[in-house]
């Protein structure tokens, strides 16, 4: 599996390589080029700041004040009747809310159970298989400055359920 | 939705802390919370110039339409709103094959620069169209093929096979991704039957 290091290794210079000499072959005035659509980044960045600050600071006040824990607990008993380990509830709970946390968790579930336990490799995949829904949505939402989402989070929350439920599944089946 | 979910979040929290004697905690969240919002965003700003320049780069030099060209019809299917030779198309294309590499970094920007040309096929206005949501439940549910952080991540942990967990986890994106793309239609078409009548 050495190959799939490489990959991630030599992807992105042979990436950059590839636009910029096809580029120059099609005669584009290629540093003028991406001065100008490299401009646009800094405002973009910054246009996403007020939407990120709302969000974060809802999920952090709801975490810190101990409410995340609470209802954690609270679905525990009932997750662990359908057969999902009570060790991982809080890593399938905090993945949609918030990308930091979530690796964080990732990181201490797989330091202390080892990561090729079946908690480990369960941690890993669903950490690899699904990402931030909220960050995703405020992000790419908020730097084209779209407000009303519409089911947009409905349908990232529930695509979220299912992940978690096919990385439980599948773990389940291959190293169970 | 998204502002009932938010006040919630707050309340909920806060009456919480009430009784949990977190107060101090909360204070600090408040803190803490919007100065990580802003950190993330300012490291962004580098993340976003550096692709959004080369992107230019490989809009001008065809490579985005090459692209829309060879994988254009799959994804069209995916997008029937956007018309063929529009340059959404190969923005959302590039989002996904970055996404599908595990380049998060390359992701995001390419993602948000399709989101920009979706919400000029949408006359501008405020609100997600029906492409944007696909889009997002999309990116929300992340093909992956290579998860590079969790490889490392094991790497670190020690593990004898840090990259076996890249086959459980292509089968558990493709569900989540698969499930996304249905649900994503369901809410499409009972939208399109509350408008009818």
């Amino acid at each position: 599996m050495q190959w799939i290091t490489y990959l991630s290794l030599w992807i992105i210079p042979l990436l950059i390589a590839f636009i910029l000499v096809v580029a120059t072959i099609k005669k584009v005035p290629t540093y003028e080029t991406f001065v100008e659509g490299a401009k646009e980044g800094v405002s973009m960045a910054f246009s996403v700041i007020p939407y990120l600050v709302g969000m974060l600071v809802a999920i952090s006040v709801f975490r810190e004040s101990g409410a995340m824990d609470f209802f954690i607990d609270l679905l525990r008993p009932a997750l662990a009747a359908v057969g999902i380990p009570a060790d991982i509830v809080p890593l399938a709970m905090i993945r949609p809310l918030s990308g930091t946390g979530a690796l964080g968790m990732t990181s201490d579930l797989i330091a202390t159970h080892g990561p090729d336990s079946f908690i480990g490799r369960l941690a890993s995949t669903m950490q690899g298989s699904t990402d931030t829904t909220f960050y995703v949505l405020t992000v790419y939402f908020g730097a084209v400055g779209i407000k009303k989402m519409g089911d947009a989070l409905k349908v990232g929350l529930l695509a979220d359920v299912i992940g978690i439920l096919a990385a439980i599944t599948v773990v389940t089946l291959v190293f169970g | 939705m998204v502002n009932i979910i938010w006040v919630a979040l707050f309340v909920i929290g806060i009456v919480f802390a009430m009784f949990n004697g977190t107060m101090d905690q909360v204070n600090k969240a408040v803190f803490d919370g919007a100065k990580e919002a802003v950190a993330i965003c300012i490291g962004l700003i580098s993340v976003l110039v550096f692709w959004l320049g080369l992107m230019k780069v490989a809009e001008k030099g065809g490579i985005l339409r090459g692209l829309s060209r060879i994988m254009g019809p799959v994804v069209r299917k995916l997008f029937p709103d956007v018309p063929k030779e529009h340059p959404a198309m190969g923005y959302i294309l590039s989002n996904m094959s970055a996404n599908l590499f595990g380049l998060g970094n390359a992701a995001t920007p390419m993602g948000i620069k399709a989101m920009e040309e979706l919400k000029r096929l949408n006359d501008g206005k405020d609100e997600a169209s029906r492409s944007m949501i696909t889009l997002l439940a999309i990116n929300t549910a992340s093909i992956t093929l290579i998860p590079t952080t969790v490889i490392s991540l094991r790497l670190n942990y020690g593990s004898v096979s840090p990259t076996e967990i890249v086959g459980t986890t292509i089968v558990a994106t493709a569900c989540s991704t698969a499930g996304a793309i249905l649900i994503d239609r369901y809410f499409h078409f009972r939208r399109m039957q509350k408008k009818r009548g």
